[in-house]
């Protein structure tokens, strides 16, 4: 479970985010809808851990996610938030296996079984040994999504996943994130302006800027 | 995965430039390796031809080429001087014992030196076969000489006049092989000893066979007939007392036509010498280190600015900054100790090369297949340079900024 404390953060002054409360339960999934420059992005980074808000809290499970310092909050980020992001950012100097087993590796956990679950989860596990350059955008997307997957998190975040697939790859995407995330009975938050998307998830926000 | 595979996978994204740096370094420690090699081996042979010997006395000239002759066999002697010269200077009292030394002759670039027993004595020789020489023309010859030759207890050759190979030669009277002695890893192994009767009797122009059936003098000075002239080339002195060291070199050099030098004194005033180019090498090898680790701070350093994004991935992933520091640090070392072990055996190699081109020169008698515990501080010394290349860049991925990297 994943909750949402009045927020607040702004790059400039005159720019405040209009975020609102919500939470979202394990095994829910909601959608964050918002113009370009809404703070869509902004969120999520805030709720993953990566952008401090100026106010306002983030809970996972009861953590307060900000009073987590340093190494811990990393650590924390690892072990219970996946993030998903627009493009698949997959590491070029590492295969496949390898990018999906990093993270476990970050966070001292080691199961080879559990990374060729998800590859095979995400219909991957024929790319096991394969690089990133002959990979296609879906392929890359599903190692991404199974990176994220790996260490079984409570909350997924998943920042435009469809933005650069096609409709078919966007449906499956979609799919595999809304069946995973139930899987694991964790949170999802989908992130998108993706008209594709927005009839497959009922629950929704719409976040805005002050000025916009 | 392990921090290992991560960053050797991230080196091997540029296989040219890891490589490069990698040999850079590897050929600046490569000549640290070959300096200390060479200095401690060199200087422990040094001294221990040199030990047992206070002085050593022979012609005049340079005091220097005295010593390197008469003690190290790798310069010409300075002359020859007179046996009763040396005769008195032997009774003087705060001698303990000389050892005469003819020289003079070689065999294929081997010297032939004409001795006494007492020379076996100083290096405490011991024969692998054989005893030593009693007659005139019995030969008594080192380990590397027995090998490079093939030479075996009673086996004879002819030497060749002057103390380098290919010179006029003295066919009439062979010499006999009549001990080999085992390796005592100094200059002894590359010589050919004999007594000082041998020599005088090569380069006699009659020959008288009585002569050559009696036995030599193992010990002290040969007696001769009172008609007889002979010369020696030089006195190996070994002193009573203290004393001796301050009088008798100012004594011998001052009153007589003869040239006292001390080996160890003139060993370190070579090595003085000798500093100059040492210290210029060793200032080279120190810019090319320099180079290397400025190659390794400049690779990493712009590799950081092209994964600044896949750091920030790890990051967002679940990496520590801890982690990335040492990700970043552990590069560097990598980089620096494939080249400190890449350099110690580049060095040992360079030092293999060097001995193998160099047998009978100066170098004989270095190996190359020794491990000095100074060698460690190499490795040491690499791995300084590689944390230092590697501080700024790992800051750097210590600091990077999640958000603002993976939204650019």
């Amino acid at each position: 479970m994943i909750s949402v404390d009045s927020i607040q953060f702004a790059y400039h002054k005159d720019q405040t985010f209009l975020i609102p409360d919500f939470t979202i339960k394990g095994g829910e999934a909601l959608l964050v809808l918002g113009k370009s420059g809404s703070g869509k992005t902004t969120l999520l980074n805030i709720m993953g851990g990566l952008l401090a808000p100026h106010q306002g809290q983030v809970f996972i499970d009861g953590v307060s996610l900000y009073s987590l310092k340093g190494n811990e909050r990393d650590t924390f980020r690892g072990k219970h938030i996946g993030i998903i992001f627009q493009k698949p950012h997959i590491l070029a100097p590492l295969t496949v296996e390898e990018n999906i087993s990093l993270p476990r590796f970050f966070v001292n956990k080691s199961s080879p079984s559990r990374v060729d679950h998800f590859l095979e989860e995400l219909d991957i596990l024929d790319k096991k040994r394969a690089t990133i350059e002959t990979l296609s955008e879906g392929e890359a997307q599903r190692v991404s999504i199974a990176r994220a997957l790996v260490n079984e998190p409570k909350i997924i975040l998943a920042d435009e996943p469809t933005a650069s697939l096609d409709d078919e790859n966007a449906n499956i995407v979609v799919n595999l994130l809304k069946e995973q995330a139930a899987k694991l009975n964790a949170a999802l938050l989908i992130v998108t302006h993706d008209q594709r998307i927005k009839d497959q998830i009922e629950q929704r926000i719409t976040i805005t800027r002050k000025d916009l | 995965m392990n921090m290992f595979k991560l960053g050797w996978k991230y080196l091997m994204v540029k296989p040219w430039n890891t490589g490069l740096n990698i040999l850079l370094l590897a050929l600046g420690l490569s000549i640290i390796t070959v300096l200390i090699l060479i200095q401690d081996q060199f200087e422990n042979k040094m001294n221990r031809d040199a030990a047992g010997i206070d002085l050593v006395v022979g012609a005049k000239g340079s005091p220097l080429q005295l010593v390197l002759s008469s003690v190290y066999h790798i310069d010409f002697p300075t002359g020859n001087i007179p046996l009763d010269e040396a005769d008195q200077l032997s009774a003087n009292r705060l001698i303990k014992n000389t050892i005469p030394m003819g020289l003079g002759d070689n065999y294929q670039g081997y010297r032939i030196v004409g001795t006494n027993h007492d020379y076996l004595k100083l290096y405490e020789t011991e024969f692998a076969s054989g005893d030593a020489w009693l007659r005139p023309f019995d030969v008594v010859i080192g380990n590397v000489v027995a090998e490079k030759l093939e030479l075996e207890v009673g086996d004879t050759f002819v030497g060749s006049h002057g103390i380098a190979a290919a010179s006029h030669e003295h066919d009439e009277h062979p010499y006999k092989v009549v001990g080999v002695l085992a390796s005592g890893g100094n200059v002894v192994d590359q010589l050919i000893l004999t007594s000082i009767e041998s020599v005088w009797y090569s380069h006699d122009e009659e020959h008288d066979h009585d002569k050559m059936e009696q036995e030599v003098a193992t010990t002290g000075l040969p007696e001769i007939s009172a008609e007889e002239t002979r010369e020696i080339t030089t006195l190996l002195v070994q002193y009573r007392n203290p004393i001796a060291a301050v009088q008798l070199p100012r004594m011998v050099n001052s009153r007589t036509s003869l040239q006292a030098a001390s080996p160890s004194f003139e060993i370190s005033r070579l090595f003085e010498l000798l500093g100059v180019g040492i210290s210029l090498i060793r200032g080279l090898a120190l810019v090319i280190v320099s180079i290397a680790a400025l190659g390794i701070f400049i690779a990493l350093y712009n590799s950081l600015k092209e994964r600044k994004y896949d750091l920030a991935v790890m990051r967002a992933i679940g990496a520590s900054k801890g982690q990335l520091f040492f990700l970043i640090i552990l590069e560097g070392l990598m980089l620096t100790f494939l080249g400190a072990l890449f350099g110690i055996l580049i060095g040992h190699f360079f030092l293999f090369v060097l001995v193998m081109l160099n047998e009978q020169g100066v170098m004989s008698g270095l190996t190359a297949t020794v491990f000095l515990s100074r060698e460690w501080w190499i490795l040491v010394y690499a791995l300084v340079v590689g944390v230092m290349a590697s501080l700024i860049p790992a800051w750097n991925a210590y600091r990077t900024d999640i958000a603002s990297q993976l939204t650019k």
